[in-house]
């Protein structure tokens, strides 16, 4: 029995070294459970999240505008909370392109490297809910969201994505079609000979 | 005179011993000797020597310190991460192995490092799912757990152009760990994930309230939410006390002091997964959801900026890819012009780094010396030629995983070769 199966062992051993040079046909195998068995269909562990604690930090934004809250904001006023919040590291629309700023040049439309809101940003929900989430960098979720729509509008506006007058509201934010966006294709890299 | 019997590197001529009372013995830095020495130019001169300078070549000569509560690096070991104002690269090539130091882990952080209390911590996974909870760490822990090694990498983890590269600034942006924790799976089926739930945004509790939507199909194939590190809880940098975990995904998708998960069916288009961390590709288009790292390698010796001498050495690395194992890892030393399997530390991992050697007689004269990673997909590194032919001169800094080359010079010096 014991000479059969280190035969058998041995037989599999060589066939596999056989066919080291080619690659192995079936990915690895992904699912890997814990290491102890015979699980219950629930553990009972965490507690219930309550509709106000979720609300409390439920701040995303999305593309179609779920999680967009009330108010308004025209880039006048959005002008102002620019220059007083923002300015000292993202510059001015007279900033040249290719200045050296402690954050990402945002309003400018030059054509280049520099990834901008008018050349890049594919969403305009995305510059609300990133805004209200991380600036100012210096006092991050400082802005009332009003302040965030102005501000919102403001840089649309630089951008010439929206007009000078247009209001920013939860349902006219979603409406916005970037001009970046057609540009957006999902990843084709997929593993294989190819290189992409 | 016994303990001067060993000599110093400088030869020693006659020792004039003071008397050593017990207070010179413990202060060290004192006088302990006079002594006569040779200098390099056969000069006879007098030198008083410290009693640290005598014992210190001499342990057996030295009572150590007692055991202590925290261990720690020899003082003649300096290995340091290379920090700028958004990041912190692994020092490659003062490694071995293939497990990081967790503190010598890589770090790229979007408002710096939070202080969490782990009292104060919990986990909410709401959104498209049966029941909406609360998770303290508490919890966390105490579900099944799961130990596994794989690597992190940032996406935008290249540097080039440059002959003064070193292993570290070229691709010190990923570090490998053993990680425990639970496994997302598990608190999906706890949660009760809806079938229609596609997406889920995870998001951090940092300054920057970092944001990224996954798949849910990766939540359930590998995903983890992982507490601690190579045996002990979690580093601050790395996410403490909690962080997902997403094995050959882009590191910047396993976000660290994960606060909350919300289930969807649809991205919720976050700023890192629009206006960052894609990337141009050819047409004008611009490439999104690029998770996966593709393989790639590097040679960690000889590089930049060691001194190799005439004869035999192990040419080593390390070798990793996304996708999977790796396969092989070919070595040449002409420059690509032939390719040698080198060998592969064991056990081979999924989705981790993998240490490679190949023994290589360098007879002096120029030589290029490069690895090239080839993983169970079947995909091979390519070079930086092939990158641009693939994606467009315009490609975006992502993703980029070309074969680095070393040029060792006729008097040993190596060099990085800029492509």
């Amino acid at each position: 029995m014991n000479k059969l199966y280190i035969a058998c062992m041995s037989m599999i051993v060589f066939s596999c070294n056989s066919h080291q040079t080619s690659y192995p046909e079936s990915k690895t195998e992904h699912i890997r459970q814990a290491d102890t068995t015979g699980w219950p269909a629930r553990f009972g562990l965490g507690r219930p999240a309550s509709a106000a604690g979720i609300a409390a930090m439920d701040i995303d934004v999305s593309p179609d505008g779920t999680g967009l809250p009330p108010g308004e904001g025209k880039a006048e006023a959005g002008k102002t909370v620019y220059m007083n919040r923002c300015v000292a590291c993202h510059g001015t629309e007279t900033t040249p392109g290719d200045a050296k700023l402690l954050g990402p040049v945002l309003i400018s439309n030059n054509p280049g490297k520099a990834k901008t809101i008018g050349n890049y940003w594919p969403y305009a929900t995305t510059l609300f809910d990133y805004v209200r989430r991380a600036m100012p960098y210096n006092e991050p979720g400082t802005l009332s969201d009003e302040e965030v729509y102005q501000v919102t509008a403001f840089l649309l506006a630089a951008a010439k994505v929206i007009r000078q007058q247009d209001v920013l509201n939860a349902q006219t934010l979603p409406n916005i079609k970037m001009p970046a966006r057609e540009r957006f294709v999902p990843d084709d890299r997929k593993g294989g000979p190819e290189v992409r | 005179m016994k303990e001067n019997k060993k000599k110093t590197e400088q030869e020693l001529i006659t020792p004039v011993a003071k008397p050593v009372s017990r207070r010179i013995l413990l202060g060290g830095a004192a006088t302990a000797a006079v002594v006569l020495l040779k200098s390099s130019y056969g000069q006879i001169i007098q030198k008083a020597i410290s009693q640290a300078e005598l014992k210190i070549n001499d342990p057996t000569k030295v009572l150590g310190p007692p055991p202590g509560e925290l261990g720690t690096r020899s003082k003649f070991e300096k290995p340091v991460k290379k920090p700028s104002d958004t990041s912190s690269r692994t020092p490659l090539q003062d490694l071995y192995g293939t497990i990081t130091p967790a503190d010598l882990h890589y770090e790229r952080h979007h408002a710096g490092v939070p202080v969490i209390d782990p009292q104060q911590y919990s986990l909410t996974i709401h959104g498209m799912v049966e029941k909406p909870l609360v998770f303290t760490l508490a919890d966390l822990k105490r579900f099944p757990s799961v130990t596994r090694t794989f690597f992190l990498e940032c996406s935008g983890n290249y540097r080039g152009g440059k002959e003064t590269l070193r292993p570290q600034e070229i691709c010190g942006l990923t570090s490998q760990s053993e990680w425990t924790g639970v496994m997302l799976s598990t608190l999906f089926r706890e949660t009760g994930v809806k079938p229609k739930a596609s997406w889920f945004l995870a998001e951090g509790s940092d300054a920057a309230v970092m944001s990224r939507s996954i798949p849910v199909s990766k939540g359930w194939e590998d995903a983890m939410i992982a507490y601690a590190q190579n045996g002990e809880a979690i580093r601050p940098e790395q996410g403490y006390p909690a962080r997902l975990l997403l094995p050959g995904w882009e590191g910047n998708t396993s976000v660290k002091w994960l606060r909350r998960l919300e289930l969807s069916d649809q991205p919720f288009m976050t700023r890192e997964e629009t206006s960052k961390y894609t990337e141009a590709v050819k047409d004008g288009k611009i490439r999104q959801f690029s998770f996966v790292m593709d393989a790639r390698s590097i040679i960690t010796y000889p590089s930049y900026p060691q001194q190799v001498q005439k004869g035999w050495m192990e040419i080593r690395g390390i070798a990793w890819s996304g996708r999977g194992k790796i396969h092989k890892v070919e070595v040449s030393t002409n420059g690509g012009r032939t390719w040698n399997r080198a060998n592969l530390q064991e056990p081979v991992l999924d989705k981790a780094h993998t240490a490679f050697r190949y023994l290589w007689e360098w007879k002096g004269g120029e030589a290029e010396i490069m690895s090239r990673a080839i993983d169970e997909t079947g995909y091979i590194q390519p070079t930086m030629k092939q990158l641009k032919e693939a994606r467009g001169v315009d490609m975006g800094g992502y993703h980029l995983n070309p074969i680095t080359s070393w040029l060792v010079q006729r008097d040993g010096s190596v060099i990085n070769k800029p492509v």
